[in-house]
């Protein structure tokens, strides 16, 4: 088992011919993930990395069957794609491309939820089950089949912790790069509770960023609802007041949002808090070992 | 992207938002000249500077007559700045703002933001006007009024009454001028991909009319190349020179106090990496995210951009190579190394994608300050014994 995706999902492509799109859906074909074709307007009917390329993403649905986008398109149509996803009736959209406007976001972000459709992003590494199905952009070697389910702002942090995680001895069953960006997808909150419920996740590591209240809610649910041991790390101890560190969404002002405020919250929730991201395979095994 | 209190009240005007009459000058004798043009009696003459407490840091100070003009021009043109906002170093006033003088009854507090946690913009409002709104925040958050609006439906009339009536507004023609201002502002918020705008104080004056005293915008940066006004009103004299040069080569970085400098591919793990530098008792120089198409021209650059800071003691390479290729990261510090002086000690941590290959491609250059971590901790912990001269 896992969460999301699985070696099952039927996996469409949107920004498919372009060069990033057919890069990284490349690379996926090649892990496993079960890519049934793509989206690119003006080249339907072709064929592309062996699969076929449709005009819009409803006849893609209605010819294929997929049921999640991975979406590379350039940063000013992100919004539109995504939209255009949700209308046809995809449940899940992984949305890659960074630099997308705020207020595109907002209105998609809107948009997927009045039609019940999932998203992850944008500006994210993706979604990776472990040795069954890549939606993004990660390097897959790392992620070795295990118990441990992961989720992260910061993608660089993502392979970091999963490397550790299989370096002592264990592995991933889901992990999921949920981006740093003011408007984001699924989030803290909304897979958590998957990763509870899932029979091969036995604890879970978590992966935050200053800025935002997204950890301080996460808190008050792991307190509620997760019985599973989590293992937390929490990146900008050491960013000064007032600047963007890359992520957007990585701003302090004034109180709100920083890394010490969220620890503590997670401590209180009784999450294994560390204070190195390189102390988060140790921390993994000290959970799994009790 | 933020721009000048000057620039925020153009597009104020442009909107229809009533704002004081102004003009931005950038010498002493066109400072006189603005003033005349205004008129009187009484002038404001604002320091023009990215940051907020610009009053309590004595930038902006009132005349009445054109001789205290010309003596506060002298006096703040060329100042250096220095306010809560600024850091204890400052900034340099390179332009002023002539306003005329306004009748102010009263000084409310107006903003709009987005709300991450509702995902759409909020005005947000306060009766303690020309009081930092976090203080307000913190000790009477019942005096704060949060209106969000969402950009499906607009602005409509019932977001303009609970602001109204929120602010205890009673009188029907005060209340209908607040109304209009705010709806106002939101239009452009949307229209312009703002990120924040913020008018504090927001003024009453006898006559019950809202006047904008001041205003800081702040834009969405991935926004910008779909409005080129907006990006043309950029000051490049307000940013960091070593931020904005790097900002050219598609790196990320902010400089710090500490003595370790860092390169990092990716924000979170390059903040990851000053965390663990910081927890193993040694201080960062910077922050510098390689970011995704890192290559030898660009890690070399980020080498010359680190080394100009005379406080680097030592160089923690950090890369944990997804869409990065290690084996790029690599023959880039050989590159810096040709190009630039390297004369600290670098500790190099390659992993992911093509580390093997880079691992050899440093083990055969052979060069003797470049010291090969294997992980993470392993890379922190003699990045802080180099910088210690261990």
């Amino acid at each position: 088992m896992s969460i999301l995706v699985n070696k099952d999902t039927k996996v469409i492509v949107q920004g498919f011919t372009g060069k990033e799109g057919t890069f990284h859906a490349e690379q996926c074909i090649d892990y496993g993930t079960n890519i049934v074709g793509g989206v690119t307007p003006n080249k339907g009917g072709q064929t592309h990395l062996g699969q076929p390329v449709f005009n819009t993403v409803s006849e893609a649905v209605a010819t294929t069957g997929a049921t999640v986008s991975m979406i590379f398109v350039p940063p000013a149509f992100v919004g539109d794609a995504v939209m255009e996803a949700a209308e046809a009736g995809i449940e899940l959209a992984v949305i890659i491309t960074e630099g997308a406007p705020v207020k595109d976001m907002q209105a998609a972000k809107a948009h997927a939820n009045k039609h019940g459709m999932m998203t992850i992003g944008p500006n994210c590494p993706g979604v990776i089950t472990a040795e069954e199905c890549k939606i993004g952009i990660m390097p897959g070697m790392i992620f070795k089949k295990g118990n441990v389910g992961l989720i992260s702002k910061s993608g660089t942090l993502t392979y970091e912790g999963a490397n550790q995680v299989c370096n002592e001895g264990y592995g991933i069953t889901t992990a999921v790069g949920i981006g740093g960006d003011p408007i984001i997808g699924l989030s803290y909150n909304q897979i958590l509770p998957m990763f509870e419920a899932d029979p091969d996740t036995e604890a879970i590591v978590m992966i935050g960023e200053i800025g935002g209240d997204l950890e301080i809610q996460a808190a008050k649910l792991i307190k509620e609802q997760i019985t599973k041991p989590v293992v937390a790390f929490i990146a900008g101890q050491t960013a000064p007041k007032g600047k963007t560190m890359g992520h957007a969404g990585a701003i302090v002002s004034g109180s709100a949002g920083t890394a010490k405020e969220k620890m503590e919250a997670l401590e209180a929730a009784g999450v294994k808090v560390v204070v190195s991201p390189a102390e988060i395979g140790k921390a993994i095994k000290e959970v799994l070992s009790r | 992207m933020n721009i000048h209190e000057y620039q925020a009240k153009q597009i104020f005007q442009k909107y229809g938002v009533p704002t004081p009459k102004g003009i931005m000058v950038e010498s002493v004798k066109d400072a006189v000249i603005a003033a005349q043009e205004l008129g009187g009696p009484i002038w404001v003459v604002k320091a023009q500077i990215h940051a907020g407490g610009r009053g309590l840091g004595g930038g902006v100070k009132l005349a009445k007559t054109l001789d205290e003009v010309e003596e506060l021009a002298n006096e703040i043109l060329g100042m250096t700045l220095v306010t809560h906002q600024t850091g204890p170093e400052g900034k340099l006033v390179q332009k002023l703002y002539i306003e005329d003088g306004a009748d102010i009854k009263e000084e409310l507090y107006l903003s709009v933001v987005l709300d991450r946690t509702l995902e759409m913009p909020l005005i947000m409002a306060s009766t303690e006007g020309g009081m930092n709104i976090e203080d307000v925040a913190e000790n009477t958050p019942e005096k704060i009024i949060t209106v969000p609006v969402d950009p499906a439906i607009g602005f409509q009339g019932f977001h303009g009454r609970q602001l109204a009536f929120g602010l205890g507004i009673t009188d029907k023609a005060e209340q209908k001028n607040i109304i209009t201002f705010a709806q106002k502002l939101f239009k452009l918020y949307m229209e312009l991909d703002a990120e924040m705008i913020e008018i504090n104080p927001l003024v009453k004056t006898g006559k019950g009319e809202f006047i904008a005293l001041d205003g800081k915008m702040g834009f969405d940066n991935s926004a910008l190349g779909r409005q080129p006004e907006i990006a043309a009103m950029r000051d490049l004299t307000e940013e960091d020179p070593d931020e904005v040069e790097a900002a050219h080569y598609g790196l990320s970085y902010v400089a710090l106090d500490g003595e370790i400098g860092c390169m990092v591919n990716g924000a979170g793990l390059a903040m990851g990496t000053m965390d663990t530098i910081n927890h193993m008792g040694g201080t960062p120089a910077n922050f510098l995210d390689v970011g995704g198409s890192a290559n030898a021209e660009t890690v070399a650059k980020g080498f010359e951009i680190i080394l100009k800071n005379p406080k680097v003691k030592a160089i923690f390479v950090n890369i944990f190579g997804g869409i990065v290729r290690c084996d790029r990261i690599a023959n880039g510090i050989l590159e810096a190394t040709k190009i630039t002086d390297v004369n600290v000690p670098v500790i190099v941590r390659l992993d992911g994608t093509n580390a093997p290959e880079a691992a050899e491609i440093l083990k055969n250059a052979n060069i003797e300050n470049i010291i090969v971590a294997s992980d993470l901790g392993d890379g922190a912990a003699k990045a802080v014994a180099a910088a210690k001269g261990e």
